[in-house]
């Protein structure tokens, strides 16, 4: 093991034969110790080095270092999983290692452990540089080498790109140069990027193409973390393992949908990026509309990545516009006011904002899609910061039943039936229907039916985050958009935002509310409301 | 937490006690998923009961403890009814005296969740056929733990040859870390195994099992060597290519070793009773590896 120039050929040779493999199931039918009865034993990731871009931003600190220790303690990491931070400062292994514990001591979701701390600071290595400095990814790819030899990685290698995507052009060009996007023959090299792909179709493709300069396509995993939530996932377990929904889940029977994500934060210190980019394109273009691609389209044949993947695509090929973006979109901006018993300022007035920005921090959209099941249902999408609460949720609103044989006082207060599911805060699924009032008269009034994920099931409900990384380091890719979905988006998305460059300044909404007036109106004229959430 | 004693009791009152509780509380009919029948002695009623409410925690369930106390006085049936603001689900815990300590069924049954899975857990002594047992008839899922028992190996055996689908014990549970640590290091081509040992404490029921289901999956001879613990320390294959083997002296962190590759540590804690149980009522369908490896066990000794 003293060549430095490569690992050990027995490494290498053993690790080929599993990184051919990138399926777990094809791992299954080799290892004598595996059997798909066998359901006690959890899918584990081959070995790996997991290449860390941005070890020093919110993200990672928040959410991937915490998720990759939880991976860790729930026993899922492999043998020799190693860590390696890349960024723009003067640190040795214990500086990023000290970062990792840090924030893993405050923000992993399983407690700590210090058997489980040792297993990974083991794996965990620094390569300080800059993005441009050609040495320091000459650096990066020697160590990659040594921790193959020392830890038995057998060169395969994800590379997350937690960095801003001005970056991405020349962290791709660099890892194409030190010959570190290409995979030798029985290893693996995969990419992770983080939204926004582009800011509208045109820069999307021009990623894309930087990307896939260096990397094909299956090796591409774009994190829209929506789809790690347990929630999001049993959209899918909900609609194609029941028979109760299904045969209701077309216009026959709904009258419209309504898809959510209220914030009640500000920009914080986003400033930067979000000015120019607006609550649309931070939201609508991935989350929501990956939201609606899984509520609206068409079984799978079966929940591997192309299947599903295709089913989306149909769908979201399947969406139109409505004629009129007048009428039937809105957007605004909050402006001062008070959210939640705090004073909070305007979007104008945020720092780092221009006083004239016309960036809207409110969008609400009606869609339709074109085929048989949705013709005529309107799907309402809105999303917005400094709104009223934290909230996301699918809501599927039933048509009135066509005959009601009660008086019509009886019923004054009945609603729609509802089906909503909770994304976010508070995970799981409510049913809204009418119910008698107890007493003599027959009085109906809605009433809800919770199943409530977050309350039962938090314990061992994993974060988004952990599923989605061990998923990369699986080589498992349903869960993470296609470029193609990325681009069919941005054409839903791209038409509007052209509209709304010629519209002037956003209508102000006062902070804590639910957003500009002209998106009631919009509703309105279709004769419908917002949920109030 | 809201307590509530019944003496000299039925379990029509019981449950009509239950339904006021939870209107009291403002409490709606929770998303319960399943019923655990806890079938153990007083000085275990703690221990089990903890553990099963942390469970709880993530399978919502009726816990119903069954407590058979002194078989010679009159008959007679004391609840204590539990209704926790912290933890999801409701808890009995059942005393029964006299003659109906036979018929402990009689005051279960009448409050099982309807239409929903029934999980029966005998913490320490455990009938030798579970699925024959009047509380364990009711129940899909029973779960015995051989640890606990006078011999645990033994028990095993006199179970397995009891055995039906539904069955399983927690020495097996206790060993699903080390199977998938095996199992990783399977990931990777091992070429074949000639033989190997199982090293663990004196009278570790998990040991043998864990042998025997590694000979069922590799087909090869496996031994059982003791150690001096905690819990098992070891596991060492033979292969084509040298020895291939988990080590783990601490309880903690175990080393993987294989021949041609750098030593590795690997976190492997022991875990705690709920885990346990917690991992016992994610699938409540039949555990046929579970089944084939305590069925080979049983035919070897």
């Amino acid at each position: 093991m003293s060549d430095p120039a490569g690992p050990p050929e027995e490494a290498v040779a053993v690790a080929a034969a599993v990184a051919g493999t990138s399926t777990t199931l094809e791992v299954a039918a080799a290892n004598p110790l595996r059997d798909p009865r066998d359901k006690r034993l959890p899918r584990v990731a081959g070995p790996c080095v997991m290449v860390l871009f941005g070890v020093t931003g919110d993200l990672a600190k928040r959410k991937l270092l915490p998720a990759i220790y939880d991976l860790g303690n729930r026993g899922l990491l492999p043998p020799g999983f190693s860590l390696v931070g890349f960024a723009r400062r003067d640190w040795q292994d214990q500086d990023f290692a000290k970062l990792t514990h840090d924030a893993v001591k405050t923000h992993a979701r399983t407690p700590f452990r210090e058997e489980v701390w040792k297993q990974i600071r083991e794996g965990i290595h620094f390569v300080p540089g800059e993005f441009s400095d050609d040495g320091a990814f000459d650096a990066l790819a020697m160590a990659l080498k040594e921790i193959d030899e020392l830890r038995g990685t057998g060169g395969n290698y994800a590379f997350y790109l937690s960095v801003p995507p001005k970056f991405f052009p020349v962290v791709v060009e660099q890892l194409k140069r030190t010959g570190l996007a290409e995979a030798p023959d029985g290893s693996w090299r995969r990419v992770v990027i983080e939204k926004p792909f582009g800011h509208d179709l045109r820069s999307a493709h021009e990623l894309n193409e930087i990307t896939t300069s260096a990397f094909p396509e299956s090796s591409i995993f774009r994190i829209d973390h929506y789809l790690g939530k347990e929630t999001v996932q049993n959209i899918m377990a909900l609609r194609f393992a029941n028979n109760l929904y299904e045969p209701i889940w077309n216009r026959s029977f709904v009258d419209h949908v309504q898809i959510t994500m209220a914030e009640d934060i500000g920009i914080g210190g986003r400033a930067g990026y979000y000015d120019g980019i607006g609550a649309a394109r931070d939201v609508i273009q991935n989350h929501l509309l990956q939201l609606l691609a899984l509520v609206a389209m068409e079984d799978p044949t079966s929940f591997e990545a192309s299947s599903l993947r295709r089913e989306k695509e149909k769908v979201l090929k399947a969406v139109r516009l409505p004629a009129d973006l007048a009428a039937n979109t809105a957007r605004g901006q909050y402006a001062a006011g008070w959210q939640g018993g705090e004073k909070v300022v305007g979007y104008l007035e945020e720092e780092g904002i221009s006083k004239r920005s016309t960036t809207e921090t409110y969008a609400a959209v009606k869609l339709e899609i074109a085929n048989r099941r949705w013709a005529g249902v309107p799907f309402y999408l809105r999303t917005g910061k400094r709104l009223g609460r934290r909230v996301t949720e699918v809501a599927v609103v039933f048509q009135k039943a066509p005959h009601l044989p009660f008086s019509a006082d009886d019923t004054e207060i009945l609603g729609h039936n509802a089906l909503v599911v909770r994304v976010q805060p508070d995970e799981g699924i409510t049913v809204r229907f009418g119910s008698k009032v107890p007493g003599t008269a027959m009085e109906v009034r809605d009433v809800s039916m919770d199943f409530a994920y977050g309350e039962s099931f938090l314990e061992s409900s994993p974060e988004a985050y952990e599923r989605l990384l061990l998923d990369v380091m699986i080589g498992d890719p349903p869960l993470f958009p296609h470029q193609r979905e990325v681009e069919l988006s941005w054409k839903i998305l791209d038409p509007i935002e052209e509209f709304w460059a010629t519209q002037g300044q956003p209508e102000p909404y006062p902070s804590g509310s639910w957003g500009p007036p002209a998106a009631d109106a919009m509703m309105a004229r279709d004769g419908r409301v917002w949920r109030r959430l | 937490m809201t307590t509530f004693m019944l003496a000299d009791t039925t379990a029509g009152k019981i449950s009509a006690q239950l339904t006021q509780l939870r209107h009291q509380m403002g409490a709606p009919a929770i998303g319960m998923v399943l019923t655990l029948v806890v079938v153990c002695e007083e000085r275990d009623q703690y221990d089990s009961l903890r553990a099963a409410t942390e469970a709880a925690r993530e399978h919502p369930s009726r816990i119903l403890v069954v407590i058979n106390r002194e078989t010679d006085e009159a008959n007679r049936l004391d609840a204590e009814l539990r209704i926790g603001e912290s933890a999801p689900g409701e808890t009995v815990v059942l005393r029964l005296y006299g003659e109906l300590t036979e018929h402990a069924d009689s005051v279960v049954s009448p409050l099982l969740l309807p239409d929903t899975p029934v999980v029966a857990w005998w913490p320490s002594r455990a009938p030798d056929v579970p699925s024959a047992d009047s509380i364990g008839v009711l129940a899909q899922r029973r779960l015995t733990d051989a640890k606990n028992a006078d011999d645990g190996v033994a028990s095993l055996v006199t179970r397995a040859k009891g055995y039906a689908p539904g069955d399983t014990d927690l020495s097996w549970a206790r060993l699903t870390p080390w199977r998938s640590l095996l199992a990783a290091a399977f990931d990777q081509p091992v070429g074949r195994v000639h033989g190997g040992v199982v090293e663990a404490s004196a009278g570790n029921p998990s040991a043998p099992l864990l042998a025997s289901w590694l000979s069922e999956r590799l087909g090869a001879e496996m031994d059982v060597a003791d150690s001096g613990g905690p819990g098992l320390t070891a596991v060492r294959l033979a292969t084509d290519e040298g020895e291939l083997s988990v080590v783990r002296t601490d309880a903690r962190l175990a080393t993987l070793s294989r021949p041609g590759q750098p030593d590795r540590n690997v976190a492997l804690a022991r875990r705690h009773l709920s885990e346990l149980l917690a991992e016992e009522l994610r699938r409540l369908d039949t555990d046929e590896i579970y089944g084939a490896a305590v069925k080979r066990l049983a035919r070897l000794r």
